[in-house]
């Protein structure tokens, strides 16, 4: 799917999304399901923090190292019989793979998961050249039998139901028997089992992404539960890798210590079920496997953040943990962030990719509560790079003129002790006797945006800075008075 | 004319502040390939020989494999041949042309058709033998080849893998210290398949279920005891 940017409509997104039942019931589950397996699975590994900083640290010395990995995994790519195509941009990527597929005579393509395609807007492109595109990761299969995109990068029909599937399988498997029973998800999943066996066979050309790429030995790694993924690089007579820069590590011995934390941050396996290794096309005397091998890398604006305190995000391993530990992601889905890459992470790589003034509402969707932060495996900030883009918004004059005027308004006061105190004061005595019947206020004036969705509380009275200045006065008089004893 | 790569290159260099030719740069670099330094191990993948095929098992079982235990590889056609009966399968196999599996004294399961060759995705059992287990997170370690077609692995309803006792290791990092013994440096089969019990999706309502597109069962053939 091409995804159209519809991150400027954040707000509108997410108050259709909060009224949305069904996608609400769904995104129900997130927490509870992904939450619970990964801190279970944190917990029975000892090790697991310090693996987080030893993932941190391989992540930082190969950034800064970029150009030399590249160089080095490029060569290996080569000496195994590979290609290498690089792509500077969205453009570049999907005509370089639609060259690749044209080439190979392909009518059909199968594609494991891969968010680099979605980034790329692959799909659409394929189409557009008469080559079908299949999906094969189960999730994907649902949303494109939906014309959909994915709402969540591990998981990404994480906002369907059973029911919806089962409605969607019966419009697209129109060959298959009317009276067939699809009201459990381990028939849906048979169905979809079968009919995507024969694509699988079929296939001209497997498209996937990689999780990681191995500099030491021109390998490009991917990691599925299904096989699906696996299948697609096996099958076919050409395998095409879609990865983007930053996906290097420099050693197997490397990629062991991130794939130890990436399951265990992502649904809370100690491995995930198929780790695959793949090194250039099939060798002399293999009898399966693809007989050409290419690899697309995509910077497509990465290079650019390596200069400054956005490094830090190209860590990222893609384990989906930020999100599903993110407050504002639980209540809203991906769909609402307006692009490929939603939750925390989207928050931060998106105006990176897209540009500050399309994603400006994005690093605004957040809570600060620092969840985030706190289960990434690669301990990315993502609450101070979220303030970057705040701070690089309000510099830029892109923050919405009502909030910047109230912002000096406010400033006005704070920056005048002798004012700011008395005022506030003043405003919470006043709030305080105003809405003491109801302890709260179902509207304000100025804060429309605020109470339209809770009630405020009502002040208890008087300021922090008050109260804590005559707590102080109160301790600073005990401790006169029991001054002898000490 | 400069290409997608120089202007890549040029990018990513320009933003390091760096030209690509700086010596301590590239001796780093270097050293690292070269050492390929081991990062954190779990204390639990280290012990001695008996515990850690017990850890092994317990790890391919808790990944919702089956496991075998055998006392030698003689046993194996039978217990192939066994498994297929317990699970009304047709006594029918295909496997690659691996040597270990043809050295198989496969007239003590006179029943058992067995086949070689890579799968087309018709087969319903499949049988490898793994370069390795782990014993950390219970995965066997497939490498592709001549005698290993990766398809096995991943078509058949149902795959089997024979693990010698003595090709379990601990860890991650001590197979691909045994696959650069085999290979050489810088060198992997085309495949490595690293296997943690058969295949399941949760994609639907974050409902587990097995048999995705791989395998519905893996069924791990643990042979001998452990050295």
């Amino acid at each position: 799917m091409s995804v159209q940017i519809t991150s400027p409509q954040f707000k509108a997104n997410a108050r259709a999304a909060l009224a949305d039942a069904p996608l609400q019931q769904a995104l129900s589950k997130v927490g509870l399901s992904f939450i619970g397996r990964r801190s279970a699975a944190a917990a029975k590994l000892p090790e697991f923090e310090a693996l987080r900083d030893s993932a941190r640290d391989i992540k930082n010395h190969t950034l800064a190292h970029l150009d030399l990995y590249l160089e080095r995994y490029e060569q290996q790519v080569i000496a195994a019989g590979g290609h290498v195509h690089f792509a500077v941009d969205a453009a570049e990527a999907r005509d370089i793979v639609t060259r690749i597929c044209r080439e190979a005579g392909a009518r059909t393509v199968t594609k494991g998961k891969t968010m680099i395609a979605e980034e790329i807007g692959l799909n659409d492109h394929l189409e557009a050249a008469g080559i079908q595109p299949v999906e094969t990761d189960l999730g994907e299969y649902l949303i494109q039998i939906r014309g959909e995109a994915p709402s969540h990068i591990i998981a990404p029909a994480i906002h369907l139901n059973k029911e919806q599937v089962e409605e969607d399988f019966r419009r697209v498997h129109a060959h298959l028997a009317p009276e067939r029973n699809l009201s459990e998800p381990t028939s849906l999943l048979a169905e979809a089992r079968g009919e995507l066996r024969a694509k699988f066979l079929a296939a001209d050309v497997g498209i996937t992404g990689a999780n990681f790429l191995v500099a030491e030995t021109g390998t490009s790694i991917i990691v599925t539960n299904e096989g699906n993924g696996d299948l697609t690089q096996t099958l076919p007579k050409t395998h095409i890798v879609l990865a983007s820069l930053e996906k290097l590590v420099p050693t197997l011995e490397d990629v062991s210590q991130l794939l130890r934390v990436l399951a265990r941050s992502a649904t809370g396996q100690d491995m995930s079920v198929y780790t695959t290794f793949s090194t250039g096309p099939r060798r002399a005397g293999d009898v399966d496997g693809p007989q050409a091998y290419h690899v697309v890398i995509l910077d497509n604006g990465r290079s650019g953040m390596l200069a400054g305190a956005f490094r830090e995000m190209l860590r990222c391993i893609r384990c989906g943990a930020c999100m599903n530990h993110c407050p504002v992601y639980q209540a809203v889905g991906g769909h609402a962030y307006g692009w490929v890459y939603p939750g925390p992470m989207g928050a931060v790589l998106t105006p990176a990719l897209i540009g500050i003034e399309k994603g400006a509402n994005l690093p605004n969707a957040s809570t600060f509560c620092g969840r985030c932060e706190a289960v990434c495996p690669v301990r990315i900030p993502l609450p101070k790079l979220m303030r970057h883009w705040r701070e690089k918004e309000f510099e830029r004059h892109l923050t919405p003129a009502p909030q910047r005027y109230g912002l000096a308004f406010w400033a006005f006061f704070a920056r005048r002790g002798w004012l700011y105190r008395p005022a506030t004061r003043l405003a919470m005595w006043g709030l305080s006797r105003l809405g003491k019947a109801k302890g709260r206020f179902a509207a304000l004036p100025l804060a429309g945006g605020w109470t339209k969705y809770r009630d405020f509380p009502t002040p208890q009275g008087d300021t922090f800075q008050a109260q804590w200045q005559a707590r102080r006065r109160a301790q600073a008089q005990g401790q006169t008075q029991r001054g002898g004893n000490r | 004319m400069t290409s997608s790569r120089d202007i890549v290159f040029a990018s990513v260099r320009r933003a390091l502040g760096a030209t690509g030719q700086e010596a301590p740069r590239r001796q780093e670099v270097a050293d690292r390939i070269a050492g390929h330094p081991r990062g954190i191990i779990p204390a639990r993948a280290d012990l001695p020989p008996a515990q850690k095929i017990d850890l092994f098992k317990d790890m391919v079982r808790a990944a919702d494999a089956t496991l075998d235990h055998l006392a030698s590889v003689a046993d194996v056609p039978l217990a192939i041949a066994t498994y297929l009966r317990e699970r009304n399968l047709p006594p029918t196999i295909l496997r690659g042309a691996d040597p270990r599996l043809a050295a198989l004294p496969w007239a003590s399961a006179p029943n058992l058709d067995v086949w070689i060759g890579p799968s087309d995705g018709r087969q319903l059992a499949g049988l490898s033998h793994a370069f390795a287990g782990i014993a950390e997170s219970g995965t066997v370690v497939m490498l592709s080849g001549p005698d290993n077609p990766s398809t096995l692995n991943l078509l058949p309803d149902h795959h089997l893998v024979v693990v010698e006792a003595a090709d379990v290791a601990g860890d991650y990092e001590t197979v691909w210290t045994r696959i650069r013994a085999a290979y050489g440096p810088g060198v992997l089969p085309r495949t490595v398949n690293w296997i943690t019990g058969p295949s399941r999706s949760a994609d639907i309502e974050q409902t587990l279920l097995l048999g995705a597109h791989g395998p519905r069962s893996l069924h791990v053939l643990l042979v001998g005891a452990a050295l």
